[in-house]
């Protein structure tokens, strides 16, 4: 039965209610509606949006590219992380300057180095192609072809978002007990066998972690496609977040977009909760 | 009853601020040249007496715009003993910001700055302008263009400050030069002139690309063009897609057909305009189809570039002290088109003289909100920012982004003062004057929903741009999607907005 001591519960309740509950349910509730930049207040037209939802092209591909892109960058920010955490674990001689160093690119303003990074990539004006010139490398359309569009994004989150990897990384490699690397030390064996045979598997939960976390982040990715491309070119570059944002926020169709983002929302739930099953049988149970 | 009030207690405040001995104090401390004579000057605003009560402003971010809201907002505080706020917003979150608060019937701002193709969206909320303003001196100078795109079913509800159209910029270096011109006939056999299509605009711009015609030992491109998808390229477009698709002899609608509301956007114009576009990729410097208009402006502004078209914002950028190009640029009407597509008989019509279409695009504006309680203050403040003395002052600073909108801002002296050469002033004053006098112009779709027709359209172009579909399936799937707009929004309402374009475009108004 509820008590005295159960009223101290509610300050932490009512912030719940108010910050998660209440606006999930009032997204719920705009879905259903045809609020619109001519038409305001929420009135109710059954399931229309949601229908609208799966006969939209454009959000599917976005929502294929934003998969694509994810997996990729969060696979690459995890082996860098990885190998930088490694390298920065053992007493190296500068060692946590070379920490604070790789910490500066997850720091920062992801609109400011955006804005940066377009810099960067300028074709005629950006440092990048000018340095590839002294190669003898040609002009490569960073921003201008569909690929070389997808890459830029994909070099800006993996530079933005491998400290965080590497941070959470190093944290699990400083926790791992001395004992295994004695034993692995006494057998004889080399340092990738220590790696492959005691390291990994012992880093197995926080890798988990770590890429479920970096996963979630990544699918939320926005500004830097907002900045770097706008989507383009065509919609080479257009993630799901970005496609809700135009019809949300430049379209203003409110209960479309509400729509959206909430078959957005069960969807990443649904994909990563199969996605960490399957990381947890692949890693620990391996282990196991 | 409160609309009658306001009125002529406005009108009896304008008469009386006017007939204030006035012009004796020097306002030179507000950092213009001198006080003007007009309704709203200096003088006549520091008559008036709004202390212990607030203004609620919502503008553009610095500078655009933003800048010159703060500055007269702060001279306006001084004068008249006002407390004026101003929230300054940047471009993506400035409609959500101002339409929230609209439909939740909110009291959020008392003025508001924001393009002055929204109007379709914002009409229902907007206070008329009151005749007392619409006589004001600043008013009754504002070009026929600018006043039409102010007006709504007959009744102005923006108030003029800005004026905007699409024309062509091009560097007089290269078109004036004697060999060029030599070289250009003896390679092509052809004349080198200011192009009078977008064919020969192709055909000039693909010549002149990529080599160092300017001797700097730079490589410099054919043309610049607003092209990144979500950055105004649409306005681009139309600029490019209006001469094949808008017919002199045809009235009754450019993007719609009015009487149908069937979507005109996948006709032939259209498509010729968008091919000819994809054909002009070839001659944008590198990285030039993510262009938005900040790049464009700097590619042309900056020399890169031979040609280009959009706003007056590269134009001015070209003629500042400090550019190396100053007085090499000149301005001529867009280019046009020799076969016009006319959708009554379904056949192309060749013109001798190319069709021109001006485009008379975007601009900001400004209005009251019909919830104001300040409604008063409010027109006295747009009245006060648009003053002689302040438009003269905010149009000769590039960043503020106004352009000229009055009948008087076309006096090529008044440029010359401000350090053009002859020919750049004379083809800027005679280009912007002449779109005036056009009776084939193109405005913007100012209908409610006007962002999600303008973002269909941009991923179109973008995706045939980008090679991802042809012209005609992507403009295809564009009009697929108007349609489904315009059934969600109502045919007979978007109609009833629309008329309000067709009456300017069909010179009705």
């Amino acid at each position: 039965m509820l008590s005295s001591k159960h009223f101290f519960l509610l300050p932490a309740l009512l912030t719940l209610i108010a910050i998660i509950l209440f606006p999930l349910l009032f997204t719920i509730r705009v879905s259903f509606s045809s609020w619109d930049v001519f038409q305001s207040g929420l009135d109710f037209i059954g399931g229309k949006n949601y229908g609208r939802v799966f006969e939209d092209e454009r959000f599917w591909q976005s929502l294929g590219r934003l998969s694509l892109l994810s997996l990729i960058s969060v696979s690459l920010q995890y082996t860098l992380g990885f190998a930088l955490a490694l390298s920065v674990w053992k007493q190296v001689r500068g060692g946590r300057f070379l920490r604070v160093i790789f910490l500066i690119p997850m720091m920062t303003t992801p609109v400011v180095m955006s804005v940066i990074w377009r810099t960067v990539f300028h074709e005629s004006l950006g440092p990048a192609n000018d340095i590839l010139s002294m190669f003898g490398i040609g002009a490569v359309p960073w921003l201008s072809s569909a690929t070389g569009a997808f890459i830029s994004v994909l070099i800006v989150e993996v530079w933005q978002w491998t400290p965080f990897m590497f941070l959470l990384l190093l944290a699990g490699l400083v926790s791992l007990p001395r004992e295994p690397y004695l034993a692995a030390a006494i057998d004889g064996a080399s340092t990738w066998r220590t790696f492959w045979q005691v390291t990994f598997p012992l880093m197995a939960p926080i890798t988990i972690g770590a890429l479920i976390i970096r996963l979630i982040e990544a699918s939320k990715i926005m500004d830097t496609v907002y900045v770097l491309t706008s989507g383009g070119p065509g919609t080479a570059t257009e993630t799901s977040s970005y496609y809700i944002y135009i019809r949300g926020l430049r379209d203003f169709q409110i209960g479309y977009s509400a729509a959206l983002s909430l078959v957005y929302l069960v969807i990443m739930i649904v994909s990563l909760t199969v996605i960490a099953k399957l990381l947890l049988r692949i890693l620990v149970g391996k282990v196991g | 009853m409160k609309y009658k009030f306001t009125t002529s207690a406005s009108a009896l405040a304008l008469i009386t601020a006017a007939a204030c001995p006035a012009y004796a104090e020097d306002y030179s401390r507000f950092g213009i040249e001198k006080d003007l004579p007009g309704t709203c000057s200096y003088a006549a605003i520091d008559a008036k007496d709004y202390s212990g009560r607030t203004l609620n402003i919502i503008t553009h971010a610095i500078p655009v715009i933003g800048e010159p809201t703060a500055l007269h907002a702060e001279q306006f505080a001084e004068l008249t003993g006002a407390e004026v706020n101003v929230v300054h917003v940047p471009f993506g979150d400035l409609f959500q910001r101002i339409m929230i608060p609209f439909q939740s019937e909110q009291n959020a701002y008392d003025v508001m700055f924001y393009p002055s193709l929204w109007i379709g969206d914002f009409s229902r909320f907007l206070a008329p302008v009151p005749e007392a303003y619409v006589n004001s001196t600043g008013m009754s100078d504002v070009t026929p263009s600018f006043t039409g795109v102010a007006t709504w079913n007959g009744q102005m509800i923006q108030y003029p400050m800005d004026g905007d159209r699409h024309y062509l910029k091009f560097r007089t270096d290269i078109f004036d030069n004697a060999e060029v011109q030599a070289k250009y006939l003896a390679d092509t056999g052809n004349d080198l002139t200011v192009p009078a299509t977008w064919e020969e605009y192709n055909q000039v711009a693909a010549y002149f690309n990529a080599s160092d015609w300017d001797g700097d030992g730079e490589l410099n491109y054919g043309s610049a063009e607003v092209a990144k998808r979500d950055d105004l390229m649409f306005s681009a477009f139309i600029s490019r897609a209006a001469p094949y698709a808008k017919h002199p002899d045809v009235q009754g609608g450019f993007f719609f057909d009015l009487e149908t509301m069937e979507p005109l956007i996948n006709t032939p114009g259209f498509v010729r305009g968008l091919e000819l576009f994809i054909e002009a990729q070839a001659s944008f410097p590198p990285g030039g189809t993510n262009f938005g208009l900040g790049d464009e402006i700097f590619s042309f502004g900056g020399g890169q570039t031979l040609m280009s078209y959009s706003w007056d914002d590269a134009y001015i950028q070209a003629n500042q002290e400090d550019s190396r190009i100053r007085s090499m640029v000149a301005a001529a009407p867009l280019p046009g088109a020799s076969e016009v597509w006319n959708r009554t008989t379904g056949e192309w019509d060749t013109f001798e003289t190319p069709n021109r279409a001006p485009y008379m695009t975007w601009g900001w504006s400004s209005a009251v909100s019909s919830m104001s309680q300040e409604q008063e203050m409010g027109f006295d403040f747009l009245c006060f920012f648009s003053n002689e003395a302040n438009a003269e002052h905010d149009m000769q600073i590039g960043r503020f982004g106004v352009n000229p909108y009055r009948n008087s801002h076309f006096d090529v002296e008044y440029w010359k003062g401000q350090g053009w050469a002859d020919k750049t002033a004379q083809t800027y004053v005679t280009t912007l004057s002449e779109m005036e006098q056009s009776q084939n112009r193109v405005f913007d779709l100012r209908v409610p929903g006007v962002s999600q027709f303008m973002s269909s359209m941009a991923n179109g172009v973008a995706e045939a741009m980008a090679g991802q579909k042809t012209a005609q399936d992507a403009l295809d799937d564009v009009a697929k999607e108007w349609s489904e707009i315009a059934d969600r929004i109502g045919k007979d309402r978007l109609r009833e907005a629309y008329a309000n374009v067709v009456t300017l475009e069909d010179n009705e108004g």
